[in-house]
């Protein structure tokens, strides 16, 4: 059922032999076409603005004020590419491999080798737009060794590498903007796609200052809608960062792969209450050279946490550097998985510091001594004072406090090798699409992914599906685009109808706490049970009991989260019926039954090496699962081991 | 908790950019100092929904202070009290129990709101299209080394293109000038071999589009500088002032 459409052949040559088969558009045509591009990160940008330079049509929209808002810009840490400028064995199929076994081996082969692939192109694109990477004193670009990787390959720009990448594609789209190849639909919000004859025609969006419900078309339409983490309320991402557009995809045809796959970021800054509305990452890079420890004793901890001792108390004898004690090869620098899980389950030995208990540290005083303030200041200093603005400590004084966070979304919407949905027309790109990190996303690897998909894969495989279409425009009184507009419509009255007692942020709230409490770091059978019948309650409880103010024709805030919200509320079932499916631990997805003996993560590759890829069936109905089978012929599945 | 603040907001609300606003006062009870000013804001919303009132609409995103998303005039100064901070990145510890804090929008012509604290920017947008660029498609490019860079510059570009376009320069501007804000990019491209190309044509376009905006003039107070959240340089409009002016006298290249 599901054909994934990867090419036959050798690896190394899949891409380029495929690269040749795929039709093309004359250029005199490509102006015949219209693309529809929704999100404007480092996916959205890069496919739109290399997109109008071959002669498309584009439009483009963001449900923020400019463009070069999007959440790829708060990216810190860097960006991977096979380079192997610093000549320590970084090779194309390295950096295949280490993402494979990074994302323990739930990842499809030939999309990870093709990622690699053309990771070397994409440091040359931004450097020649004018990216200001790090550099050495004899003017190369430099690098750092990132999230536990054995060769340095990421190129950053300070720490903020993704706003750096996401400045070069927005001026790419300014560029095109400014030829009139691309128009750029600001303040607007995709809620809902439109198909005609199973293929993907157009979307509704709503205008987020005037209210105004319209219809647009194309002959294909791009979902570059980032990742959605706020299902769990709190996250490191933007507070607009929302599943809508992927999902009303998902409710017309697009499958939904492996949804519940996400990440848990080791290092963030911990919740100081109620009132958080997000988690601040402090960047991977720390762990380069922080320590990670908690007291060794459960008493001691009490103590600290009372105030009844001072941190400097603690002697080299009293802490437990519980990374470096487990993991002797990998210390501080396990993957993100591993060093989630094991802050989690000191934390709930009782082991935890900070006022909540509910932290571990991250401890630089070594490295000062080491290296001197000032190469730490060098190194992290906007980190550091991120920190200090947030917590008010100082963390050249003291350790830092960190808990993890959730922060990416493996799952997403099914593609095929082209990218492209199971509804022809529909492409994914980005955080978006399901594609390339298996169950786990190694540290560097998604910017790396989003311009890939952006700059080098779209470029190629969508003109194999145009030129099959004819050069007839797509008819805009064709009465699905009404059909559509009016449910969309229909939905926004809903919302508005809704005067309960509740805020849409309590329920969104209610909604993480289930998610995190029983589909987070670990999970298991009884709990994933719990957690889908309190979600469908919860699910009854907004739909009766919500209030959301205001009208349709203005900027509506309250408006804008319940739409966001009510998505969510359906998508959080689907991962937590992902979840129970999944009776295997793999990656980020930790089933509590299925663990070695040391409490490592143990895969099933016998029942579980596929993508769930899930078709929706209407509302209330179970949705369907289909299996991609994984088929690994140039590695060998190893459990992971980072002892 | 102990050490929980009462304040009093006065809020500029306005429906739309069709009516004319006014200032609402309310009360912010029972405020930890840990919470960020727009956290602040998010209880104070809570309990508006909760009576049935429109909420105070703001700009926001990324609420790291990366997005350039946020926004606000707070006591008279954009993004708040305290220096190189956005108003996401401001923490209420910055506040003291008993204050009465003024909340406006950003208020310039070029900058019209659009309800409440929210304001529409995209005349920014509008700059950058007009030539916030390196003419380059992709692919065909060199291998990224094969331009080396000394380090002094590309670190000199870097902090010029650290701008996060949030507008609070032009809000701090009694002339509203833009012209921090365009400098920044202009000199990321005038500093970066990669940028010589169309140095000057560059400065024009952007200059004759930022001029069309409305955006006023500059007269060198450095109000701008001194709110800047990111720390761009006085020195970035010095250098466009001299790519506009060499690009006057010599018309290396026409805008295009
Ligand atoms: C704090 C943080 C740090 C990170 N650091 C790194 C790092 O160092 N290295 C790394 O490789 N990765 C990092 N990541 C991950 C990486 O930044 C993201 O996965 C990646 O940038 C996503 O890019 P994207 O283009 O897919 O989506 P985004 O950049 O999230 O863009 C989504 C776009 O879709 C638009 N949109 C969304 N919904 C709608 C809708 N309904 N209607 C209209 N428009 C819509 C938005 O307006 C936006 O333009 C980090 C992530 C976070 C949160
Ligand atoms: S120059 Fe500074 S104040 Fe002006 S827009 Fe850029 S970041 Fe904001
Ligand atoms: S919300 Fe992004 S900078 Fe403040």
């Amino acid at each position: 059922m599901l054909d994934s459409k990867v090419p036959a052949g050798p690896l190394a040559e899949k891409w380029s032999k495929h690269k040749f088969n795929l039709k093309l558009v004359n250029p005199a045509n490509k102006r015949k076409y219209t693309i529809i591009v929704v999100g404007t990160g480092l996916a959205g940008s890069s496919a739109a603005a290399s997109l109008a330079e071959l002669g498309y049509n584009v439009k483009a929209f963001c449900y923020q004020d400019s463009p070069r808002r999007a959440h790829s810009i708060a990216a810190q840490g860097g960006i991977n590419a096979a380079k192997n400028y610093q000549n320590d064995g970084d090779s194309v199929f390295r950096l295949f491999y280490d993402t494979i076994k990074g994302g323990d081996y739930r990842a499809r082969e030939a999309n990870v080798y093709r990622l690699a692939e053309v990771s070397v192109n994409i440091i040359d694109q931004c450097v020649a737009q004018g990216v200001p990477f790090a550099r050495e004193y004899g003017g190369l670009l430099d690098n750092r060794s990132f999230g536990g990787a054995q060769v340095s390959r990421t190129f950053y720009a300070r720490g903020q590498t993704g706003q750096q990448l996401l400045l070069g594609a927005y001026s790419a789209l300014n560029r095109q903007i400014n030829k009139g190849t691309v128009k750029m639909y600001n303040r607007h919000e995709m809620l809902d796609l439109v198909t005609i004859d199973g293929h993907a025609r157009g979307i509704i969006t709503r205008n987020m200052v005037t209210g105004a419900i319209e219809a647009h078309e194309g002959h294909a339409v791009l979902l570059c809608t980032g990742g959605y983490g706020n299902v769990f309320y709190l996250s490191t991402n933007a507070m607009g960062c929302n599943v809508t557009a992927a999902w009303r995809a998902h409710k017309r045809g697009a499958f939904f792969a492996n949804p519940c796959y996400t990440q848990i970021h080791p290092t963030c800054i911990p919740v100081t209450g109620d009132h958080q509305s997000k988690l601040t990452l402090m960047s991977e890079s720390l762990r380069n050279d922080g320590r990670v420890w908690v007291p060794k004793t459960v008493e001691l901890a009490q103590k600290l946490r009372k105030g009844e001792i001072k941190i400097s108390d603690l002697k080299e004898e009293d802490r437990d550097y519980y990374l470096e004690r487990k993991y002797p090869s990998f210390g501080n620098l396990v993957p993100r998985d591993v060093a989630s899980r094991n802050a989690k389950e000191v934390v709930d030995e009782g082991r935890g510091v900070g006022a909540s208990g509910i932290a571990v540290y991250l401890d630089f005083e070594d490295a000062i001594k080491r290296l001197g303030e000032d190469t730490v200041r060098a190194k992290y200093g906007n980190l550091f004072d991120m920190y200090y603005q947030i917590t008010d400590e100082n963390p050249y004084k003291q350790p830092m406090r960190i808990y993890p966070a959730v922060h990416y979304t493996m799952g997403g919407l099914w593609v095929d090798y082209n990218l492209m949905t199971t509804v022809p027309g529909l492409y994914a790109l980005g955080e978006c699409n399901f594609s390339d990190h298996g169950a786990n996303r190694l540290g560097a690897s998604a910017l790396m992914q989003g311009l890939a998909d952006g700059y080098f894969v779209i470029p190629y495989t969508i003109g194999d599906y145009l030129a099959g279409l004819g050069f007839d425009p797509v008819d805009r009184n064709h009465p699905e685009f009404e059909k559509t507009r009016k449910t969309v419509e229909d939905n926004v009255q809903r919302l508005l109808s809704l005067k309960g007692s509740k805020t849409v942020d309590d329920i969104h709230k209610k909604l993480g706490h289930i998610m995190w409490e029983y589909c987070g770091m670990a999970r298991n059978e009884a709990g994933l049970i719990k957690a889908k019948g309190q979600i469908q309650e919860l699910r009854r409880e907004f739909w009766s009991d919500v209030t959301v103010l205001g009208e349709n024709e203005e900027m509506n805030q309250s408006l804008e989260k319940a739409g966001r919200v009510a998505d969510f509320l359906e998508l959080g079932e689907l991962m937590v019926d992902d979840a129970l499916n999944r009776r295997e631990s793999c990656g980020g997805h930790f089933r509590e039954e299925s663990q070695t003996e040391e409490g490592e993560a143990k895969r099933d590759d016998e029942n579980f090496k596929y993508v769930a890829a899930w078709e929706y069936r209407g509302e209330s109905q179970p949705e369907v699962l289909h299996k991609e089978p994984l088929e690994f012929e140039n590695v060998k599945l190893t459990q992971r081991s980072y002892k | 908790m102990s050490g929980n603040m009462n304040l009093t907001l006065k809020v500029w609300r306005q429906k739309n950019d069709k009516t004319r606003g006014k200032f609402v006062t309310y009360q912010a009870t029972n405020i930890s100092p840990d919470m960020s000013f727009l956290e602040m804001l998010d209880v104070v919303n809570e309990e508006l929904v909760r009576k049935g009132e429109d909420p105070i609409h703001f700009d926001h995103d990324c609420r790291e202070g990366i997005c350039g998303m946020c926004s606000l005039h707070i006591n008279g100064r954009p993004h708040g009290p305290k220096q190189g901070t956005t108003t996401c990145q401001l923490h209420m510890r910055s506040f003291h129990d008993g204050q009465t804090i003024v909340i406006e929008p950003w208020r310039s012509a070029a900058f019209p709101v659009i309800k409440d604290l929210a304001v529409d920017r995209s005349a920014f947008d509008r700059i950058q299209q007009a030539g916030g660029y390196i003419n380059v498609n992709t692919g065909g490019v060199p291998d990224a080394n094969a331009i080396p860079i000394p380090k002094k510059v590309a670190d000199e570009a870097f902090e010029s293109a650290t701008c996060i376009a949030c507008g609070a320069c032009v809000a701090a501007c009694k002339n509203a000038s833009a012209m921090l804000f365009v400098s920044a990019k202009i000199s990321q491209y005038a500093l970066l071999p990669q940028g010589q190309t169309e140095r000057y044509s560059r400065a024009q376009a952007m200059v004759a589009q930022m001029d069309a905006e409305g955006f006023g003039s500059c007269t060198n107070t450095g109000a701008c500088e001194a709110e800047c959240p990111v720390g761009i340089k006085l020195t970035n409009i010095a250098r466009m002032n001299r790519e506009y002016f060499t690009a006057k006298i010599f018309k290396q290249e026409e805008p295009h």
